[in-house]
């Protein structure tokens, strides 16, 4: 029977590593950064992902967006016109016509300077209908959103990001206050809620949105009457998305009377299964970093490996000393594991704290986002338990069937 | 029924393509309580027996019957059972755990056999103070005299109440005064707690302490004479 004494082994182990503290430090310390870096760069992986996943439920789920133009044919770009392609009828008809859609949001809108009092500010001036904030789950703060009167009568009202109303307004309420846009004057019915930036970098909240009826006939008017630069639509659900992309082609085909053989002047583009794509491929990147950062770790084990042998053969004569007084097989492979075990854990919690604290610089310094997850910090400190048991076992095994009179006189 | 007996052994060592034989059919029955000298001139085998007597090594042929029991075929691990019960080693070269305490030392053939921290300190307390270390329980080896050290190195081999003590040169590294001390205190446990204690010595003088001496040459037993 194997009757091994836990705590006396681990007193043997702590004193065995006591005595050379230069050496199981430097060999701590491969497993120190291996841990730290299988943290930070899961934490890195981890925030850039997540990051998507906002940014996709920023922009609202399911969505789709509708571009005029940009089609070629054989290399020919069609003729002048065929980018505004797209009209407010079109956005209705969508509406009106595909089962699959829920909302639809048209867009046309350009650069503009907005004035309030003597401060003035240029911006993003949008467009669009009440969908574009339904769609996207967007709530205005204070105030109130469009309403179709605004929009069908062409209303000159508007609602203003939250940078807009920073810039522009300091500290009074601009609800109810009137803003000049090209010189026309807007009253100001709602404040957006802040939406921050989009990780391309942009300040999503640097917007103004005014009906898009008032964008045709006030500010960005064109020779095609009813004409908008872009449209939203929002499928049912996530399943609905591709007959959504369906249904839209067909009827704007038919609107457009596109024949058989022509190309579309108009492009339907799938935003969510764009994100989603990326989003998956920054969750491999995620591995990939992990996968990287673990090869360290095993670089630390092996480090251990090489330091547990040594420490066998200096200690020969003790092997052969216990041997000789008792110590059974699993007596000295267990004090040579734990030892390895010890060396492995302390490096593994060190490496926590390292991997924890630069994955903290790296947020402050490179404002990427990083996020720690207790399933990393388990796996990077579990995993360093394997390696210590799996690294220190072969100089174990090796003590272990040292010849007990060759080892007493060992010198 | 002897303590330990040996019956026809035999140890072959291959080095290369020659064969040595250490020990030559060597058969000899120990009582308990007995204290025997074994003597010979280097390389006559007396250190080979004391190992196969130690359970550290195995006969190449014969048994080997200890307190009745056949060893001389036992495993590793089962080896290291027996040398922990039931033998005690003294070496000439101390064989003491450097940077560890008096105490922890004798503690360790304990530390084998199972026993709780606190039944091993006071075990090992009292080992060390039949040996007049009482005092002494936190010197580490290289705080202690040589004879000091030996003395460590016999409550070691006490502490576990084996009936037997083996001790190859056990005053080989000591001066003539602390050599007789020493061998004063086995001729103590000897007459008092009546271990069997088997002795490989070189020195006559040494031998003289000893009721029984196994003069070895070319792995056999030549002599063998009790005195008194």
């Amino acid at each position: 029977m194997i009757m091994i004494n836990i705590p006396s082994t681990f007193k043997i182990s702590f004193r065995a590593l006591r005595v050379n503290k230069m050496r199981s430090a430097l060999t701590t310390l491969g497993i120190i950064i291996g841990v730290g870096a299988v943290i930070t760069m899961l934490a890195v992986g981890k925030g850039a992902s997540q990051k998507i996943s906002e940014f996709i439920s920023s922009i609202g789920s399911n969505i789709l967006m509708v571009f005029p133009g940009a089609t070629t044919a054989g290399g020919v770009r069609m003729g002048a016109g065929t980018q505004s392609t797209l009209t407010l009828g079109d956005a209705e008809a969508i509406q009106r016509e595909s089962p699959a859609v829920s909302d639809v949001a048209p867009v046309l809108g350009g650069v503009a300077q907005v004035v309030y009092g003597n401060q003035n500010w240029s911006t993003g001036v949008t467009g669009t209908t009440s969908a574009m904030f339904t769609g996207r789950d967007w709530q205005v703060a204070t105030g109130r959103q469009f309403n179709e009167q605004d929009v069908s009568s062409a209303a000159k009202v508007c609602l203003l990001g939250q940078t807009v109303v920073d810039n522009l307004f300091g500290g009074i309420d601009p609800v109810g206050q009137v803003v000049r846009i090209r010189n026309v004057p807007f009253v100001v019915i709602g404040v957006l809620e802040g939406k921050g930036q989009s990780p391309s970098g942009q300040d999503q909240d640097d917007v103004v949105y005014i009906p898009i009826t008032t964008a045709q006939k006030k500010l960005f008017g064109t020779a095609f009457p009813g004409m908008i630069r872009m449209m939203y639509v929002k499928a049912k659900s996530t399943e609905d998305l591709s007959s959504a992309e369906k249904q839209i082609n067909e009827l704007l085909r038919q609107r457009h009377h596109i024949g058989q053989k022509q190309d579309n002047d108009f492009t339907v583009r799938n935003l969510t299964q764009i994100l989603q794509a990326s989003e998956q491929s920054a969750k491999m990147m995620t591995l990939l970093l992990g996968a990287i950062a673990s090869v360290s770790l095993l670089v630390g084990g092996i480090g251990i490996m090489n330091i547990m042998l040594v420490s066998v053969t200096e200690r020969t004569r003790e092997i052969g000393i216990r041997m000789a007084v008792g110590a059974k097989t699993w007596d000295i492979r267990l004090q040579f594991i734990i030892e390895a075990l010890i060396l492995s854990m302390i490096g593994g919690v060190a490496g926590i704290v390292l991997g924890v604290s630069s994955s903290q610089i790296i947020s402050m310094i490179f404002g990427w986002p990083t996020i720690i997850s207790a399933v990393s910090i388990v796996l990077a400190f579990g995993f360093s338990g394997v390696v210590g048991i799996f690294f220190g076992f072969y100089p174990a095994y090796k003590a272990s069937l040292l010849d007990p009179i060759e080892a007493l006189r060992y010198e | 029924m002897a303590l330990l007996e040996t019956q026809g052994i035999a140890k072959t060592y291959r080095l290369g393509d020659i064969a040595v034989n250490a020990l030559r059919d060597v058969s000899l029955s120990i009582g308990k309580g007995e204290f025997m000298a074994i003597m010979g001139p280097s390389g006559s085998g007396k250190s080979t027996f004391m190992n196969v007597l130690g359970c550290l090594d195995k006969p190449t042929e014969g048994r080997y019957m200890l307190e009745g029991v056949d060893v001389a075929h036992m495993s590793r691990d089962e080896l290291a059972t027996i040398r922990n019960k039931k033998l005690g080693f003294v070496f000439q070269g101390f064989n003491l755990l450097s940077r560890t305490s008096a105490l922890e030392n004798v503690e360790l053939p304990l530390l084998y056999d199972g026993l709780s921290a606190k039944e091993r300190r006071q075990r090992a307390a009292s080992a060390l103070a039949v040996v007049g270390l009482a005092g002494r329980e936190g010197h580490h080896p290289n705080q202690l005299s040589g004879g000091q050290q030996q003395r460590v190195a016999i409550a070691r081999a006490l502490v576990n109440s084996a009936p037997i003590i083996l001790a190859d040169e056990p005053t080989g590294n000591l001066d003539t005064r602390t050599s007789v001390e020493i061998m004063e205190l086995f001729v103590k446990l000897n007459e008092e707690s009546n271990i069997t204690i088997i002795l490989v010595t070189h020195e006559k003088d040494i031998a003289a302490f000893s009721r029984r001496r196994i003069f070895f040459r070319d792995g056999v037993v030549v002599s063998d004479e009790t005195v008194r």
